[in-house]
């Protein structure tokens, strides 16, 4: 399934400008412990967390993931913002606890 | 006259929740004496609260406490705060306490004695010191330094409450002082392991009565100040760590 309709299907909101392409969503990786996602997560993974720390956008680039999407209404603050758009890190959200969200996206990748 | 100071940047008291309840600040500063130790960091979670009774302990026995805190970020990473002045200290305690939300509660987390230097009970912490406060790790270092104390990295080494675990890697741009290792691993394979941009300190993180003094820095330095201990940090003026 590709990231737009991921994102359609789930309501996610867009924080960064650069727009949501077409790429293929590998899966999710649900996670706030930033080691442990640089260790774990999949190029291409959706990766839910609700970490906000700048340091979030060199993991999600570091390993060439699908996006990140904040959970629990959480939203980056201006200079996280900043940085993700300049380094072309893609950041979504959601008001649903990482639970909630991560249940649906795995159940809509196990659909198609 | 430059000397060496055995120091244990690293300790907590009764206060942390998490500390055996029989260390008390007058307590710690005798066993900490006992095993030749010159300068002790209180650092208890998110409260200074014990540092009066480490300070006034400490003046009677002869040792130097260094007044300090373990603040815990809204990312969950534990910074270790030191200054030269338990007014400093307290300055921190203050902008803490108003960003730490939540109360204790005594079952699940463990008692929060504060002390005097007489090893009297003068009451119990109601704050949710186990807790995080709602500062990012940067507004923590920045109050840190603007109230003119030592920023550190708690305990790098491990995988929980440590910059490294919640955050991956050291941002930047934050201007930490130091790192700080536990006494799971040594000096030499931390340099191997994490290979630090940032001076290593080894402290012993006590919770309890025998770790205090169980991993050490030793500092070359003129006096026991901040001053001095950055500037032995960053290798200047003759002042050193020594390994």
């Amino acid at each position: 399934m590709t990231l737009k309709e991921v994102v359609e299907r789930l309501g996610l909101r867009v924080f960064t400008s650069q727009g949501v392409g077409d790429v293929v969503v590998t899966g999710g990786y649900t996670c706030d412990l930033l080691s442990d996602v640089m260790g774990n997560a999949v190029a291409g993974n959706l990766w839910i967390t609700m970490q906000t720390h700048q340091n979030v956008l060199a993991v999600a680039k570091l390993k060439d993931l699908a996006g990140i999407i904040l959970v629990c209404g959480r939203e980056p603050d201006q200079d996280v913002l900043r940085k993700a758009d300049d380094e072309d890190v893609l950041m979504l959200g959601t008001d649903e606890s990482a639970f909630r969200i991560s249940g649906r996206l795995f159940a809509l990748l196990e659909k198609s | 006259m430059l000397r060496r100071f055995k120091t244990d940047l690293h300790v907590h008291t009764c206060l942390s929740p998490c500390a055996e309840v029989r260390m008390s600040p007058a307590r710690i500063v005798t066993w900490a004496k006992a095993r030749g130790i010159d300068v002790l960091g209180i650092t208890d979670h998110n409260s200074a609260e014990n540092i009066p009774a480490a300070l006034e302990s400490a003046r009677r026995l002869g040792l130097q406490v260094l007044p300090g805190m373990e603040v815990t970020s809204v990312e969950e990473v534990h910074i270790v705060a030191l200054f030269d002045t338990g007014e400093a200290a307290e300055q921190l305690q203050q902008i803490v306490y108003a960003h730490l939300p939540g109360e204790n509660d005594e079952e699940t987390f463990g008692m929060q004695v504060v002390a005097n230097a007489d090893d009297e009970v003068l009451g119990f912490n109601q704050h949710l010191l186990i807790g995080a406060t709602t500062l990012s790790v940067h507004a923590i270092v920045s109050e840190i330094k603007r109230l003119g104390g030592l920023a550190v990295a708690a305990h790098i080494d491990r995988p929980s409450f440590s910059l490294l675990g919640q955050l991956g890697f050291l941002p930047d741009d934050l201007p930490l002082d130091a790192l700080e290792i536990s006494s799971a691993v040594s000096y030499e394979d931390a340099m191997r392991r994490y290979e630090p941009t940032l001076p290593l300190l080894q402290v012993s993180d006590a919770h309890k009565e025998e770790d205090i003094g169980h991993s050490c820095t030793e500092f070359l330095m003129e006096t026991v100040s901040i001053d001095e201990m950055k500037k032995a940090l960053q290798g200047r003026d003759g002042r050193a760590i020594l390994r």
